[in-house]
């Protein structure tokens, strides 16, 4: 063997998956070498998800096979690919709520002897993943209390614990801050200089940019570009996935901004998962008729925690809500719904679809009221409305009766999304609408944020991407620690403004805000 | 200003986890142990209602009642834990004590012409040995044929109770203390027997809770059970056994239940075969009211025991003060009711809770003056 083969430690030799009906992959040939990072890149439904979930031993492959070292292998089980060597980064959280943060790093390969476990072990070692990725999270508290980015470096830190040969990361970054990802980035580079192969899945393609070395395009389930990620750029990416600029990518900017329509002054919240501590601490904002409000903030900053409470979800310690005038407080969230206030959760698993559902019955969900005729549901109007607005949110499905889970993540959204219009609001709260979705969706969402406040409706909406502010919003608010640091009008500012006034400095690290005055 | 901001957040959260740690008063803590406080306060009301409650031959006796309640809730409580249900339990123990009759009445083998008399403790194994088949068979059909706990174990249920009334047709085992003739005596030990002065059940129970406590806290298959109630899925992926995992609860509960049908049988020294009807509702209460959820992932062995005394504390206690039976369920019910209205007002509680302590950490900030706020950056144009 040469040396250049030999430094080739996994292989995908025309790999191919098939789902009922559906080509997932056709004929895949993939290398993974060692002390490289390699992006694999894609629209969802590209096939990117499948590879991973077979070079990880979550699927076996229909055709072709598997190689490492040389050697034809073949995964039975996730556990069985970690015990080679090879494990994975999951996209969603797979983490078991009420067990600690340690019972979940060592979940399935718990330390110890003859089936007794070893507490204190567990506690030490996953301490010290944590000082390595520079978050102090305490061992012994349940994983339900973390945040969603919290979660996901407890994911990170069960597959760094996994000491892998190939550490596959499917959408690592999807709920770190920018701070987080620099300190995921040099923990990969720590591994790379160690002779770990890294395979990294993003809808981020800047982050792909910056850490990996190689990247290979996907599509419609064939490899159709590979190169060196120095010779390539950002254009010849997004090319290669959807086969169009990116300059159509974001919406073009309508700002006619009305009357105010959410109005909030001093708003407080508390924390809900930590007792005794305030999550938002005194925030005012207005949103008017017509605008898209941008909310940016670092993980911690309180957004989620504020949009859920506009929703009626956390409580409110003092301050005002006012939507058009009139006070929120004291309000049920079908109350605010019914008075034209609608939220776009964060989690869309979890707080967005029924998924025993369809489309279909999805959509109408929250707007079933419009549809009754005496006590019976009029199923027709019911069907009229729900295909209109698949057709208007550009849903790509079989249909209503299509099942959710059958939808890309990006369809799925636009399905939540959907289902918010339908109960006709006046102002629409988005958190994170871009989550895990491919570059082809989120202009589809920023699309339809921009028709809305064209049709007179206020769009609010948080996001963790200064990209995505920038592009997106009329106005930009920035939050940190729980108040506004800042009001910013996207044509006139900068990207690193905003990562000042979020208390990020460009080098990734955070910093007070004593520190950069 | 040399300190960063995470270093100041974390000054932050302990000054506020003070507060709310003296915030945290009787009265929460009472909350968080409801099940062991309600036993109190039976213990308590009982004791005044009735001269001999508190009496130790008196407690001695009620506690034996709950031995076999006790025992059911354990197997019960791993079940719950994995976000299942058992209710073949209350037939599994008809059918171990008949079993247990068949044999010690003389099984007759019609293929050798003779009828056998096993030992004591071949019968006690072979009992138990039947309620894990039971148990196997739930496991079996929830597993490999993803059968919902609820309908495989109502199914076996059924099962359960027809082969029991199959095996005794219909009639009672009497006088199961065995004959010195045929060597196989001492049946009645479990039910009546006093080792060191205290039933021979009390101990099995004792017994089963240290085991079955040492199994949930301190092995790799007790993490097992939580994960596999807490996430399947993510237990799955992670590598977890989650079939076996399942499996293997429901035999110990097949066991358990098994257990109980003998101490019962040993009691009464006769078997009879409609042994066991309704306890698997007696084990899921006393396993809800130790604070377990039915939504898995969430239970503990000292939870469920107290949940055992409580249903059979009340029960006894009831009839002692001369309540009528008919009353004695509708306060049962309530009992059980309240335990998981208690169960949610504690989340809520504990929301409100750390509203009002961050509301008066906001105030403490406020009063120690303006914060340092971030210098209004200046809008730039962007450089392209």
């Amino acid at each position: 063997m040469s040396g250049a083969v030999s430094d080739v430690v996994m292989r995908a030799q025309s790999v191919s998956k098939v789902y009922g009906g559906t080509h997932a992959l056709r004929g895949v040939d993939f290398e993974v070498r060692a002390g490289r990072v390699i992006a694999l890149l894609g629209e969802n439904g590209a096939g990117k998800s499948t590879l991973m979930k077979i070079l990880a031993g979550v699927e076996q492959p229909t055709t072709g096979r598997l190689e490492l070292d040389g050697h034809p292998v073949r995964f039975e089980s996730p556990s069985d690919a970690v015990s080679q060597g090879v494990a994975i980064i999951h996209q969603e959280l797979n983490l078991c709520p009420n067990l600690s943060v340690a019972d979940n790093i060592f979940m399935g390969r718990e330390r110890g002897r003859a089936g007794i476990v070893d507490y204190a072990e567990q506690r030490e070692l996953a301490r010290a993943l944590f000082e390595r990725l520079e978050e102090p999270i305490d061992p012994r508290r349940p994983v339900g209390e973390l945040r969603l980015g919290q979660q996901q470096l407890v994911e990170i830190a069960r597959a760094l614990s996994e000491d892998a040969r190939v550490l596959v990361m499917d959408e690592p970054t999807s709920a770190l801050s920018a701070a987080e990802v620099q300190v995921l980035f040099r923990v990969i580079r720590d591994l790379t200089a160690h002779g770990v192969a890294v395979v990294y899945i993003s809808h981020h393609l800047d982050e792909c940019l910056e850490i990996a070395d190689d990247a290979v395009v996907l599509r419609d389930g064939a490899v159709v570009a590979s190169a060196p990620m120095r010779d390539v750029d950002l254009s010849w990416i997004v090319e290669n996935m959807v086969g169009r600029d990116q300059s159509d990518l974001y919406a073009p900017m309508a700002f006619a901004p009305g009357d105010p329509l959410l109005e909030l002054r001093d708003v407080v919240v508390a924390d809900p998962e930590n007792a005794g501590r305030l999550a938002v601490r005194g925030v005012s904002l207005t949103v008017h008729e017509g605008e898209v409000v941008g909310l940016y903030g670092l993980m911690g900053a309180g957004r989620t925690e504020l949009l859920e409470a506009l929703a009626g979800r956390n409580q409110v310690v003092s301050g005002d809500i006012r939507l058009a005038g009139t006070s929120m407080t004291g309000l049920s969230i079908a109350e605010r719904i019914r008075r034209g206030l609608a939220l776009v959760p964060e989690d869309r698993q979890r707080d967005g679809l029924v998924q025993a559902l369809s489309v279909g019955r999805n959509l109408s969900l929250a707007a079933l009221g419009g549809f009754l005729k005496g006590l019976v549901l009029n199923r027709q109007s019911e069907t009229a409305a729900v295909r209109q607005m698949m057709s208007a949110v550009r849903v790509k499905a079989a249909g209503p009766d299509a099942e959710i889970g059958s939808l890309s993540g990006g369809n799925q959204q636009k399905v939540v999304v959907g289902k918010v219009l339908m109960t006709s609001p006046r102002v629409i709260v988005l958190d994170e609408p871009t989550r895990g979705i491919d570059v082809g969706a989120k202009a589809d969402i920023f699309a339809l944020m921009a028709q809305q406040a064209k049709e007179g409706r206020g769009v609010l909406f948080a996001t963790s991407e200064v990209e995505e502010v920038l592009h997106a919003a009329d106005r930009i608010v920035v939050l940190s620690r729980g108040r506004v640091a800042g009001e910013f009008d996207p044509r006139t500012t900068t990207r690193e403004d905003i990562m000042a006034a979020s208390g990020e400095s460009l080098d990734g690290r955070t910093t007070s805000g004593g520190d950069r005055a | 200003m040399s300190t960063t901001a995470k270093e100041r957040t974390d000054v932050e959260s302990d000054r506020s986890a003070r507060i709310s740690e003296r915030k945290r008063g009787l009265g929460e803590f009472l909350l968080d142990q409801r099940a062991f406080v309600a036993l109190i306060v039976l213990i308590i009301v009982f004791s005044l209602l009735s001269d001999n409650f508190l009496d130790p031959s008196n407690l001695v006796t009620m506690t034996r009642h709950v031995a076999y309640n006790a025992i059911l809730a354990l197997g019960m409580l791993l079940v719950i834990t994995t976000a299942g249900i058992d209710l073949s339990i209350g037939s599994t123990v008809g059918l171990s004590g008949v079993v247990a009759g068949l044999l010690l009445q003389g099984w007759e083998l019609s293929l050798f012409d003779t009828t056998a008399y096993p030992a004591v403790w071949v019968v006690v194994v072979i009992s138990l040995a039947v309620g894990m088949a039971v148990g196997a068979l739930n496991g079996i059909l929830i597993t490999r044929f993803n059968v919902a706990p609820f309908i495989a174990t109502l199914g076996t249920m059924y099962i359960a109770r027809g082969a029991a009334l199959l095996i005794s047709d219909g009639a009672t085992f009497p006088r199961l203390q065995g004959d010195p003739e045929l060597g196989n005596t001492g049946f009645s030990f479990l039910g009546t027997g006093r080792p060191l002065g205290i039933p021979t059940a009390i101990w099995i129970m004792v017994l089963f809770a240290i085991l079955i406590g040492l199994l949930m806290t301190r092995t790799r298959f007790g993490r097992w059970v939580y994960a596999t109630g807490g996430n399947e899925r993510a237990a799955d992926l992670a590598g977890v056994p989650v079939r076996k995992v399942k499996m293997r609860v429901y035999m110990i509960s097949g066991v358990c239940a098994a257990m109980a049908g003998l101490i019962i049988a040993s009691e009464l020294t006769s078997a009879a075969p409609q042994t066991g009807q309704t306890f698997e509702l007696n084990a899921i209460a006393a396993v809800v009211i130790g604070g377990a959820s039915l939504a898995g992932g969430r239970g503990t062995v000292k939870g469920a025991l107290i949940g055992a005394f409580v249903i059979g504390f009340l029960s006894d206690g009831l009839v002692m003060v001369g309540v009528s039976s008919f009353w004695q369920m509708v306060i049962k019910g309530l009992v059980i009711v309240l335990a998981v209205m208690l169960d949610r007002g504690q989340e809520r509680l504990k929301e409100a809770r750390a509203a009002a302590a961050a509301a008066q950490s906001l105030r403490k900030d406020l009063e120690a003056g303006p914060t340092p706020t971030k210098r209004p950056i200046e809008p730039r144009h962007h450089e392209k």
